[in-house]
Parts: structure tokens; sequence; C-alpha cells
């Protein structure tokens, strides 16, 4: 990957609040690059000064080996998708689609080729005509990525872009900014509280608490070895259980999960602080199995109750109670041919494995 | 008629219209006398007539002292509304130090009596600046009592713009003079449309301070006040009064189309009119 955005030692403070606190991070040309976070966490911020639209308090940017600070946002070659589009409500589509390109010197024929291109690549060819005020959510939203790509930026940068549009409007969205991301081969940096959103579009993926970034990894990593209880709780599902480490014959460690009862880990499979130690293990609801009537178990079970159902569709998610565990137990199951869905208030067998717990030594 | 009042909506109703009826009929009786035939204001009407607005066209000091007027009132709707898209703008989009009490200043003079700003800025002027009374003093005047209106309306046209709209055309290349001409300026127009008629009207009929203020040349109400001395000049005082309030009925009309066109093409709810 050939880094085109650095970030080193990024902070900002308004006032006394201190918005991001030591932002390090390289982001590579042509990467669908994710900010992740709850709100207030500072991925906006980090967005808005990467824009230009905001100084970094200390710390600084380079975007292609080139040191941005003092550089305005209209001399940047980034460009923005705002999250309210901001798509001009005076004008016409065409006019909001070519509006960045007044000072290119084109000649009116070759800014019209142009528009119409970039509206044919977000499917609103023939749209140039209409008043940028009568178009939908939807279309507002393609007006908005067309004018900014139309500059040809090195960096496409996308404010919660599709917050606003309706579930099957978003998911259409997500696919086809995917698409048009390969399609240009610009680097786009998304912001986003939506952990779905992420790992579905991205590349890589940061995800910020408080001002700071608290993992940058690919999605599989990041959905796979959370680096700690929160970051693991906020992607995805996860449960958590208390769980005691023992060294054992000076090589295997034994471990007491509450819940889930005892089994017996190799040492180099668990972080340290499970030797003589304690913390928690995370284990996602897909990991987790349960074992209907005449199935034998392959792995450790633990019997429980099914204390609540829901049902998906396609999926079954089942809360069971295990004796010993301090919260009910997420399990999703794949409703196939044949299987039931159990009810509320059966008894349950849970089959799971060692190999799919995620350690989060205290 | 109870019964008849009940199924109205009660006696509230008949309230209402009496409020109306109020604030109103003395308005209306301006045309009626302005086209009745007699010099005396009194009932029963005489006949109809035009002679009073013939009339008005015969009078050198009644077009002086409209032209003044004019003249006094387009001066000080562009200052104030120059004024106010400033304030506006620093009100809605800054965050300076002493920023709350600078802004309820500038509002202050909305509800400070006419008859005190004309005195104060008359000492002031007369007797500490040693400057001589004119149509410049008056202007001056109309400026600071306009000023308010002015600032509540752009207030309301910049709080309504989205300031993503603005980041947007900088994001595109342009710069923050070029976006204020593309993009705030068209979106804002109606506001200021709206703030230069009503600054126009509150100017062209207000009287306190311009009687205090004005120099060699009156402007139409002191005019109008000047002549209230002579009973045969009434009629024609009625006909003027006529075109007068018709003027400001349309100004006034106009304006409030334009704020509402301003509010639907910033997309923007709206939240209860200026006027």
């Amino acid at each position: 990957m050939k880094p085109l955005i650095s970030l080193s030692g990024l902070t900002k403070s308004f006032g006394d609040v201190e918005v991001l606190k030591g932002i390090e991070a390289e982001i590579g040309e042509g990467e669908f690059f994710s900010l992740l976070g709850p709100s207030g966490c500072g991925k906006t911020t980090l967005l808005r000064i990467i824009a230009g639209f905001e100084t970094p308090t200390s710390g600084a940017l380079l975007l292609g080996g080139q040191n941005m600070a003092g550089v305005p946002a209209n001399k940047r070659p980034t460009n923005m998708v705002f999250q309210s589009y901001a798509v001009f409500p005076h004008l016409s589509v065409a006019q909001n689609v070519g509006f960045g390109l007044r000072r290119s010197g084109l000649s009116q024929t070759e800014k019209g080729k142009k528009i119409e291109e970039a509206l044919g690549m977000v499917g609103l060819a023939g749209y140039g005509g209409r008043a940028a005020h009568a178009l939908s959510g939807g279309q507002r939203q393609r007006v908005a990525l067309a004018r900014a790509l139309i500059l040809e930026p090195k960096v496409l940068l996308l404010d919660e872009p599709l917050s606003a549009l309706d579930k099957k409007l978003r998911e259409q969205m997500q696919s086809e900014l995917r698409r048009l991301q390969r399609q240009v081969g610009i680097t786009f940096i998304l912001v986003t509280h939506d952990q779905e959103e992420a790992l579905i579009m991205s590349d890589r993926i940061a995800v910020m608490f408080d001002g700071q970034i608290a993992q940058l990894a690919a999605p599989q990593e990041l959905y796979r070895r959370p680096v700690s209880r929160r970051v693991g709780d906020f992607i995805g599902v996860m449960n958590f259980l208390p769980a005691d480490g023992r060294l054992e014959e000076g090589r295997d460690i034994v471990l007491d999960i509450a819940g889930l009862g005892r089994t017996v880990v190799e040492q180099d499979q668990c972080p340290a602080g499970f030797v003589n130690g304690s913390g928690a293990v995370g284990v996602r609801p897909e990991s987790l199995q349960i074992l209907f009537e005449g199935e034998q178990a392959r792995g450790e079970v633990a019997k429980g109750e099914v204390a609540e159902v829901i049902y998906y569709g396609d999926m079954t998610y089942y809360e069971i109670a295990l004796p010993g565990a301090p919260e009910r137990l997420t399990v999703s199951m794949k409703n196939r041919a044949g299987r039931p869905v159990l009810e509320r208030g059966v008894a349950a067998r849970l089959e799971w494995d060692a190999s799919s717990l995620i350690y989060f030594p205290a | 008629m109870s019964a008849w009042l009940a199924k109205r909506g009660g006696w509230l109703w008949a309230y209402a219209v009496a409020y109306l009826v109020f604030l109103y009929a003395p308005i209306f009786l301006l045309p009626l006398f302005a086209f009745n035939d007699s010099t005396v204001i009194a009932f029963p009407l005489q006949g109809f007539t035009t002679e009073w607005f013939k009339g008005l066209t015969g009078v050198p000091a009644l077009t002086g002292s409209v032209k003044t007027s004019l003249i006094i009132a387009v001066t000080s709707s562009v200052l104030a509304t120059l004024l106010g898209l400033c304030a506006a703008r620093a009100g809605v989009r800054y965050r300076f130090p002493g920023k709350g009490p600078i802004l309820g200043l500038i509002m202050v003079p909305l509800v400070l009596p006419e008859i005190i700003v004309g005195v104060s800025l008359l000492v002031v002027i007369v007797s500490i600046l040693g400057a001589p009374l004119s149509s410049w003093t008056v202007i001056l005047g109309h400026t600071l009592i306009c000023t308010p209106f002015a600032v509540a309306i752009l207030n309301a046209s910049y709080q309504s713009l989205d300031t993503s709209l603005e980041e947007a055309a900088i994001d595109l290349g342009e710069t923050p003079a070029s976006t204020f001409r593309l993009v705030t300026l068209p979106l804002i127009m109606p506001g200021i449309v709206a703030s230069l008629l009503i600054s126009f009207t509150i100017s062209l009929d207000e009287f306190i301070i311009a009687f205090f203020l004005t120099g060699a040349e009156p402007t139409l109400p002191v005019y109008i006040w000047s002549q209230l001395r002579f009973p045969q000049k009434l009629p024609i005082i009625m006909a003027l009064g006529t075109i007068l309030v018709a003027a400001s009925v349309v100004l006034l009309t106009l304006a409030e189309i334009m704020r509402r066109r301003g509010l639907r093409r910033a997309g923007a709810k709206d939240t209860g009119g200026f006027l």
C-alpha cells in the first residue's frame, strides 16, 4: 500500500474540550478507509481537518507527501460529500454537478460532456435540467457524489452520507459506493457510526473512541481479533464472560469460564494475562451452536435454558440463560430446512469451541 | 343572536371581530373621506370626487417632501440592510467575546421610545458635534431604528441557510468572496429584499425622529403634520394618507412573500412570520 495521507500526532481542542488526542494513521492510495465510532468520538472533526475546514491544534497532516498546514480547503485535492448533501437549492442538477468546473477553463461543451459523464456514473443520466430542490434524498445524494467526483480529487471525503436514507436505499447505496470507488480508484474516507456499514464497505477501518484510534485494521481482523472489550462490543455482537486462568503442569492453561465451564488451552493460544490471572473471554453468537435433538456434540457443551427467541427469517437469535453466567448469551442459528425454532423456556444444549474464544485480560 | 354566535365559535369570535374593527376602521375612513366631495370631514358623505387627489400634484412643497422622504427612505433602508447583513452573519456564524451584549444592544432601538432617540440624537448632533441638521441626520436616525428590523429578518435568513452549503462551495474551489456571491447571496436574497422593503416602509412613515432631525427640507410625515393646521387642506391629506396606506400594504405584502419564498428555497420550515 502506497500511503497517500499521513496523520501524525494530530490533536484538536475546541476551547477546553480536547476532541482529538493524538491521531496517528496512514491512509493508502485507492483505499476505502472508514472512520468508525460513536457520536462525539471526533471522527467528523478528523474528516473536517483533512478537508481543511478545521485547523489542527497540533500535529501534521501530509497529503501526497505535502504538508497541508496553511493550505485552505479550496486549494486541497480533496472533495467532500456532506451529511446534509449541501446540494445548492437555487441551481439545477447540471449547475450543481458542474459547480467546481467554473475555474477549470474548460469550454462550455467540454463542461457539458463532463457533467453528463458524472451524472451517468451515479445513475442520474438525463437529470441535468431538473431543479435541485425538487430531488428526493437519494437523488440529492447522487448529485453530491457526482459534484465531488467531477473534479477528480485525490481523496473523496464522505461525512455519514447514508445516515439520512431509509434501509433499502442505504443498502443499495453501500454497494454502489463500493462499486464506484473501485471504478474511479480514488481514496475514499468514510465517516460512519454504523459498524455494519463500515464492515461492508471498507478496506480498513479505524475505530475511534474519545478522540483516539482504538484499533486500525481490516474488517475481518477487526471482527475476529478486537484489541479491547470496547472494540469487540462496538463491532457486531459479542458475549462477554468472566474467566480465570491457571497454569497447570507448566505448559497448559486451565480456563474456568463462568457459565461455559472448564477447558484446557495451550499456553501460546492464550495471552499472558490469563497465566494465573483473570479477565473476560468474548464469544460471537455464530461461534456458539445449539444442539438440536439427535445431534452429536463435537466440542464442549454447556446446558442452559432458552430465555428469548428472536426470529429474523433467515436466522433465529436465541438468548440462552446458563447457570453461573452473569448475563444471557446471544446465539445465532441459521434456519435450515427441517431445523425447528425452539420455544422460550425449553432446555438447550450449547456447543462451543475454545478456538473461537477471544481473550480480554483484565 | 347568541345562538348564531355560538354556532360561529362563540363570543371569542365576536371579540376578534370587534378588535379588528377597532384596529382598522379608522384606516378605512381615510379613503372614504379622500373621495368625499366636501372640505369638512364629517358624515353624511357628500358625493364622489377625485378632486383631492388632483390637488396633490399642484403643491411644490408636497412634491419636495415626497422626494426628500424617498431619498431618505432608500438610503436608510440600504444602510440598515448592509449593517443588518454584517450583524446577522456575525451573530449566526461566528463566536466572539461579548457577542450576547453586542447583539442585544443592536436590537435595543426596537423598544426605545422614538422621542428619546430623536432628542438624544439632536443633542449629540447639534450641541456636541455642532453639525447642521439635514437629510443626512434624518438618515442617521432612521438607519438606527431600521437596523434591528433588518437584523431580525436577516438572522432568520442566515439561520435557515445550511452552513455546509457555503463549505461545499469552498470545497469545490471557490474563495470565501465568490462563495458569498454565488451561493450565500442568491439564497438570502429574499431576506435582503424583505429587509429593504420593511426598512423603507418604516423610514417613509416615521415622524418623531424626522421631526427632530430634519433640516430645511421636511419629510412627508413632517409636511403632513404641518398642514394639519389648515382645515381646508384636510381632504388633500386624506388623499395622501390613502396613497401611503396602499403603498405600505403593497410593500409589506411583497416583503412577506419574499420572506416565505426564501424559506421555501432554503428548504426550511416556516416558524412564524415577521409580520
